[in-house]
């Protein structure tokens, strides 16, 4: 068995996560190649303020996926842990957002300067978002309620605590300073949120390479009942595992709000926990919990914003654009599946030997 | 068995908070809607800030007390004194958007005693909710049922009743699929005027050519439909080049993504047609970036709608062009319909279509973006 799989490298790469999501991304690159080659033109220019800013459809998919590629890490980890996914986050961002406005606005309507300093607004908003997760976590973790109906709760009433925080304003704040989090810093081309996000990428390695939160997490989404008994505590990591999403959460509203420069309750991140699940299904973790693998969410994640990307620049009419996403995001799901991965890598090495025999006859 | 029993003690949890939900929305009497959901803010409030005491207390302390705030309110007005014209109004949800917040504002602002109206207020998402309000008001014996629906359908049953309690029903901002006869009027913006009257403003500009960028709202909208039609009409009429037409779903984010790839795929345009303010922002959000000009005499020309107050300032400033009206001020077109019914009169005709502004940059005044901006 061992000795055929060295033999037969395709197989044994199928059994690889994350060749599913590199493999989605070779083949939209593909087929953005043979449609239009100038998709890939990354331009320096100066934007209106005369700073230098890179443009380009390329680092428009590493600038707008970063939101949904850090929300997909903290999708994982719970993912993982409970079994389960939190379908509130779009919601809850719009909470974190709304705080953020609500301070920096001072309660005006519009603001040209902040009226506190960003980060003791971005601190607060981290708060806000990470007592939702802890909310929510407290559903799952103690009370036993599945993940999806717990955070239900905060999935319908967030926006309209969100609208609450601001008394229902649209606010406009164009203070340049506040716009950098979501757009670029004076004098570096590369926006943004593309160096938030690794950051995060960095952080979240570091945890998962020097701590054991990987193990334990992935122990208790396996079997809860071994890992209670190996003394791991499962209730407070399905507990943690909501609260840190909470925080990748708060940063994902603010950098929404700071990228938008207002702030739209009902409009801001829609859908976006949808996208998030499919990023992690996309890695081809299992949605049922147990092993993960981080990488392969984050690059799920930024395929989902590549395709919406080449969409919007095949200019497909706007009535067909989610029939086309679907069809993507289907084929790419069932690919992605544990099963399909498995039968797959067996298909090529059931081929192989019959290819053996063949030559030595 | 255990998985069955870990369900049905889930379906108990969820259970038991509905019903203490709305226990306390009938004890709080007046806006059924509005105070359970003030509950579920109170109690997702008191929540999260036992779980995060130090956090959770100055952040979640706002929206438990402004919900608390307008449950007073409502509940004030539930005297009941003879002389006072009894309303029920059932609006959406005024998270909804800042039209709805506008418009939910305006009629709390001119239902009061002191105008001589005893009014109390329903909010609701969905029809059935907005069904339930209704229904209690009747019960109450309103004279007036005014009512934004949530939903077109559905309307018929609730609204007979009405007839047989002798409660005369006015629409406002959204009309229903019933019979005309079931109410006495329905005061609405016409979204096919609004686009018209934008795109004739667009026209007048006299540009050498038309190369428009069309951002649309959600598919399917009243909103985007109307305002799509005017633009799609006269396109086809005038020969102009609709550069891109896209949906940005009111996004602000998705609309700077829209215009950045047209950017980016190096097409020529001079004219952003957005058909809200945030999306007009997200686009403007992309021209800055690759620093081209837009606002009055620039190279690009800059369209919204609904007024927000920030997006007459940046008209006023000269950075967008133009902005549609969506009028949300209907309180003063309800009072006086509500005064003709009062005296007898009859109206001329069931259907009220409101006046709506469209705002040049280059006339709009201080005094406008006071008036107007939502």
């Amino acid at each position: 068995m061992i000795s055929n799989q060295k033999q037969n490298p395709i197989a044994a790469l199928f059994r690889h996560q994350i060749v599913i999501p590199i493999a989605a991304l070779l083949l939209l690159t593909i087929f953005n190649v043979l449609r239009d080659t100038s998709f890939f033109e990354v331009t320096l220019k100066n934007n209106s303020a005369g700073n230098p800013v890179l443009a380009g459809n390329l680092i428009s998919v590493l600038d707008n996926g970063s939101e949904l590629a850090i929300l997909a890490i903290g999708m994982t980890l719970v993912t993982a842990a409970c079994g389960g996914q939190d379908i509130s986050v779009g919601a809850t961002a719009v909470i974190a957002g709304s705080v953020v406005m609500r301070i920096l606005s001072g309660g005006e309507a519009s603001a040209d300067v902040v009226h506190a300093p960003i980060i003791i607004a971005f601190l607060v908003c981290c708060l806000a978002a990470m007592a939702c997760g802890a909310f929510n976590g407290m559903m799952v973790s103690v009370f036993r309620i599945q993940p999806m109906v717990a955070t239900l709760i905060m999935f319908t009433a967030g926006r309209s605590i969100a609208g609450w925080i601001n008394e229902n304003k649209s606010i406009a704040i164009t203070d340049p300073n506040f716009a950098i989090a979501g757009t670029f810093i004076p004098g570096i081309p590369v926006p943004t949120p593309v160096f938030i996000a690794l950051i995060c990428f960095i952080i979240t390695w570091a945890i998962l390479k020097f701590t054991n939160l990987g193990l334990y997490v992935q122990a208790v989404g396996i079997n809860e009942k071994t890992s209670r008994l190996n003394g791991l505590n499962p209730t407070l990591i399905k507990f943690g595992t909501f609260v840190l999403l909470g925080l990748c959460v708060a940063v994902v509203g603010f950098i929404k709000v700071s990228r938008n420069g207002t702030i739209n309750y009902s409009v801001v991140a829609k859908d976006i926990e949808m996208d998030a699940i499919l990023a992690v299904a996309l890695g081809g973790n299992a949605l049922s919990g147990g092993k993960f693998n981080m990488p392969a969410s984050i690059l799920g994640a930024y395929v989902i914003q590549y395709l919406t990307t080449t969409l919007y620049a095949m200019e497909v009419q706007a009535t067909a654009l989610p029939a086309y996403k679907a069809v993507v995001v289907i084929a790419l799901v069932v690919l992605s599946a544990p099963k399909v991965r498995d039968s797959v890598s067996g298909l090529f090495r059931k081929m192989s030997p019959a290819k053996q025999s063949g030559g030595a006859a | 068995m255990k998985k069955f029993r870990k369900m049905m003690s889930a379906c108990a949890v969820i259970a038991m908070c509905g019903a203490a939900l709305t226990g306390c929305g009938t004890d709080g009497g007046s806006t059924p809607a509005s105070s359970t959901a003030a509950t579920a803010a109170a109690s997702t409030a008191a929540s999260t800030a036992a779980a995060d005491t130090t956090a959770a207390a100055d952040t979640t302390a706002a929206p438990a007390t402004t919900a608390a705030d307008t449950t007073a309110a409502a509940q004030t007005t539930g005297g009941g004194s003879g002389e006072l014209i009894k309303v029920g109004i059932i609006n959406n949800d005024p998270s909804e958007s800042g039209y709805r917040t506008a418009n939910d504002r305006d009629l709390n602002n001119a239902f009061t005693k002191e105008n001589g109206f005893d009014a109390k207020f329903a909010y609701g998402k969905t029809n059935d909710e907005q069904i339930n309000a209704a229904k209690k008001f009747i019960q109450d014996e309103v004279d007036y049922l005014l009512l934004s629906a949530a939903d077109t359908a559905g309307w018929d049953g609730v609204l007979k009743d009405a007839q047989n309690a002798d409660v005369k029903v006015i629409l406002f901002d959204r009309g229903i699929d019933a019979d005309e006869s079931l109410y006495e009027a329905s005061i609405v913006s016409d979204m096919e005027k609004e686009g018209a009257t934008a795109v004739e403003w667009l026209k007048s500009q006299n540009l050498d050519k038309y190369e428009v960028i069309h951002i649309q709202g959600q598919m399917g909208t009243a909103a985007q439909k109307g305002r799509s039609k005017a633009l799609n009409e006269t396109a086809k009429e005038l020969n102009w080049t609709i550069v891109a037409q896209q949906t940005a779903d009111w996004s602000t984010d998705k609309a700077q993504q829209i215009v950045q790839s047209v950017i980016d795929s190096k097409k020529s345009f001079n004219v952003i047609y957005a058909e809200n303010d945030d999306m007009a922002k997200g686009a403007v959000a992309a021209l800055d970036k690759a620093n081209i000009s837009h606002g009055v005499g620039k190279d690009v020309i800059v369209m919204g709608y609904d007024c927000n107050k920030w997006a007459l300032q940046e008209l006023k400033a000269g950075n967008w062009n133009y902005d549609g009206q969506c009028n949300p001020f209907q309180s003063s077109y309800l009072i006086d319909v509500i005064k003709k019914l009062e005296k007898g009169e009859k109206l001329e005709k069931k259907k009220i279509v409101m006046d709506e502004k469209g705002f040049d940059a280059s006339t709009i005044t201080d005094a406008d973006v006071e008036k107007y901006g939502i």
